[in-house]
């Protein structure tokens, strides 16, 4: 009856159980006694895992239909657990930051002259649920091949907002004296490098900005997120 | 036979059989378990688990409370996950759960899961408590397994009642503050507990937060504690058996937990999954829009399994009020508290216990007769249908929109407008590049601490003095004296003074 069917699958194990119930009737009189019969129900067909040395207990059904169970509940868990998953995850799927254009005026603003003008410009973080705006300022400066440029007036030493100085013609660090030119080019101080221009294009006539924040203390212009 | 000589035995075979393969796996597997069982009893622990008797074999009538474990499982996951990102405040908490609704992977679905999840847990919870109460299963030996269920019923309600506020939507707020005030009714001590349960006499964010550490921290720790204290009673006093079982000594022939009972309760919660699950995702729970204390037309309606109470408040108005929210309540609470003490008959055949059934059949009836009289009246009348009509329309609007993520400033973009002095002033700390330090808001940096609040610290003319004289310690924190005329000092501090 069993031949065919292998040892430790579920049909199996309904046949043994099957069996060993009709054995002793349908219902046990007492568990203990139920033991007992299925001890011997799984001894008589030559069973190899009932040896134990405390007391002996008819493990061979339960155990592997435990590990059915268990195959079964690690099945269906990892399958319920996979909108878990993706619900904890979530926040790993999105960019931090919104980079967007800004708006700075028509270009025709910044031609006329030479100094390098500062805007005020709004930007956005998506932080979750929360949508944090701060402000920053730039600087608009024509170069020398009349093209307008914007820089960041975050100093790539540590982070303090430079300010034009017109008399001197120059920007101005105040945190540790740092200089640049008009054009950005760093002229004396700690900074390791020039002011970080900033992408821009034009729209329509207006120049606009993608303000982004970069790595401060080193050479080269790293993006921060 | 020891472990050693096991594989000892199994090594000779191996070593004279080739066949042995078989049997050496399953001696691996045996000594693995034997040595697991040896530092955790964990076969101890199975037999415990699986081998309990129940008189008159197992039967698919046993599968309610064990469902209910498998919901409050659920429940516990779900909710956990919520909790991610889930804020009990009254600024964020709609927010927050529009949040999860709308954008996060799998938001709707987990939420609609414990929402629908509260709504399964009540039904398996009535039909559990009805079972025991109509095939007499609390008499006998089981009077404190039964009590002990019932105040895992009122902590069930409790956390329907809890959950309901925490979204923070028109009709989460309405429907609590409707609920609070049934509290208040309760005489000589009402308003005190009103008070209590709100954080103060009205509804705000005192009141969420309270609402929020009920759902989440006190009664889940009460539920647990009560769990496993009916877990334990009931292995203590045994399984109830058929309603033709003897309530204080069970004499039925036995069949063991295993395998059949496990089979048919793992066979429920499967059912109860699947349909918790297809429910939240093809009919997701909807969300109104964010509560405003101020709508003086909303009309509010609990959940489903509340409208009977809610119908059956209507017919206890004014002084009578108490009759309906205490006495009547609380002489059935008090009755079935005592139910297996009143009863000791040994009957069970719910017709030959025709006194209890009937009342049995009464309220049962009565319950559902409000539920549907609630929902009749609604429609009737038609200035409420149509403002529910409106309310339903407002959260189809609301569910459809895109999500608006909170908008948060620094200080200054979010604070009031600045006095004419104090723009100059604003402008004035910009040329001079105080934002580089303190921030363009004065909100601080890594460089600078902010000055948000700065005039608690100086009255104007000291402010004066450490701007145009900074002490040394500011000097060591690389703040230099600011050099503006007089008119330009007025207008900055105007700006600093401003900030608060």
């Amino acid at each position: 009856m069993r031949g065919d069917v292998p040892r430790g699958s579920p049909e199996r194990i309904i046949i043994q159980y099957s069996e060993s119930m009709m054995q002793k009737g349908t219902v046990a009189q007492h568990h203990k006694d139920d033991r007992e019969d299925q001890k011997t129900s799984g001894s008589s067909v030559g069973h190899t895992t009932h040896v134990d040395d405390n007391e002996s207990r008819p493990v061979t059904g339960r155990r592997a239909f435990l590990a059915w169970l268990g195959l079964g509940t690690v099945g269906v868990g990892g399958f319920l657990s996979v909108p878990l998953v993706r619900f904890a995850l979530d926040p790993l799927t999105r960019a931090a930051t919104e980079t967007s254009w800004t708006d700075l005026g028509p270009t025709s603003d910044f031609m006329e002259t030479g100094i390098p003008q500062k805007r005020t410009i709004n930007i956005t973080n998506i932080d979750g649920w929360r949508k944090v705006v701060s402000e920053k300022a730039v600087y608009v400066v024509k170069k020398a091949d009349n093209s307008l440029a914007v820089l960041s007036s975050s100093c790539p030493h540590l982070g303090c907002s430079v300010k034009w100085n017109d008399d001197g013609k120059q920007f101005k660090c105040p945190c540790h004296n740092g200089a640049f030119a008009a054009d950005g080019k760093l002229l004396s101080g700690p900074p390791p490098r020039n002011l970080d221009e900033l992408e821009t294009r034009v729209t329509d006539g207006r120049l606009q900005v993608k303000y982004q924040s970069f790595r401060p203390l080193v050479k080269s212009k790293e993006v921060l997120a | 036979m020891s472990q050693n000589t096991i594989t000892e035995l199994v090594e000779t075979q191996v070593q004279t059989n080739g066949k042995s393969r078989k049997a050496m796996n399953g001696a691996k597997v045996n000594g693995f378990i034997g040595w697991l069982d040896k530092r955790t009893g964990i076969r101890a622990l199975s037999h415990e688990a699986l081998d309990e008797p129940i008189p008159g074999g197992a039967r698919w009538a046993y599968v309610f409370g064990s469902g209910l474990l498998y919901i409050l499982l659920s429940q516990i996951i779900t909710g956990v996950f919520l909790a991610m990102y889930y804020v009990a405040s009254a600024d964020h908490a709609h927010t927050t759960i529009e949040y999860i609704t709308k954008q996060v992977t799998a938001g709707a679905f987990l939420r609609s899961l414990h929402s629908y999840g509260s709504s399964a847990m009540v039904v398996t919870l009535l039909v559990h408590l009805g079972q025991t109460y109509f095939f007499g299963s609390y008499k006998g030996r089981r009077e404190i397994l039964w009590m002990s269920g019932l105040i895992l019923f009122a902590m069930v309600i409790g956390m329907a009642f809890t959950g309901y506020l925490l979204p923070w939507d028109q009709k989460a707020y309405f429907a609590t503050a409707v609920g609070t005030n049934i509290a208040g009714e309760v005489p000589f001590i009402g308003d005190w507990i009103k008070s209590l349960m709100r954080g103060g006499t009205e509804m705000g964010t005192l009141t969420l937060s309270r609402f929020f550490v009920a759902h989440v921290f006190l009664i889940p720790a009460c539920i647990f504690a009560f769990v496993g204290m009916h877990i334990y009673l009931f292995r203590k006093a045994g399984s109830a058996g058929p309603i033709s079982e003897d309530s204080f000594e069970p004499k039925q022939k036995t069949e063991q937990f295993f395998p059949r009972q496990v089979i048919m309760d793992l066979v429920f919660a499967t059912i109860i999954m699947a349909t918790l699950g297809l429910l939240s995702y093809f009919s997701p729970v909807d969300l109104g829009p964010k509560a405003n204390p101020s709508d003086t037309q909303f009309l509010p309606r609990p959940e489903w399994y509340y409208l009977p109470i809610f119908q059956w408040l209507k017919y206890w108005q004014g002084e009578t009020a108490v009759i309906g929210i205490v006495v009547i309540p609380g002489i059935i609470a008090a009755l079935l508290v005592v139910l297996p003490f009143m009863d000791r008959r040994r009957e069970r055949r719910p017709w030959k216990r025709p006194v209890a059934s009937f009342s049995f059949a009464i309220i049962f009836l009565g319950l559902v007769f409000l539920g549907w009289q609630s929902g009749d009246q609604d429609k009737s009348d038609p200035a409420v249908a149509k403002q529910l009509a409106k309310q339903a329309g407002e959260t189809e609007k609301f569910m459809s929109a895109a999500f608006q993520p909170e908008v948060m400033g620094s200080p200054a973009l979010t604070a009031a407008p600045l006095s004419p002095e104090a723009t100059k002033g604003k402008k004035i700390f910009a040329d001079n590049s105080c934002d580089g330090c303190h921030g363009e808001s004065a909100q601080g940096t890594e460089n600078g601490p902010k000055l948000i609040g700065v005039s608690l610290k100086f009255d104007h003319n000291e402010l004066i003095k450490v701007l145009r004289n900074p002490t040394q310690k500011m000097r060591d924190g690389n703040m230099d004296p600011v050099e503006v005329s007089d008119e330009e000092m007025t207008y900055l501090t105007a700006f600093l003074e401003s900030l608060k």
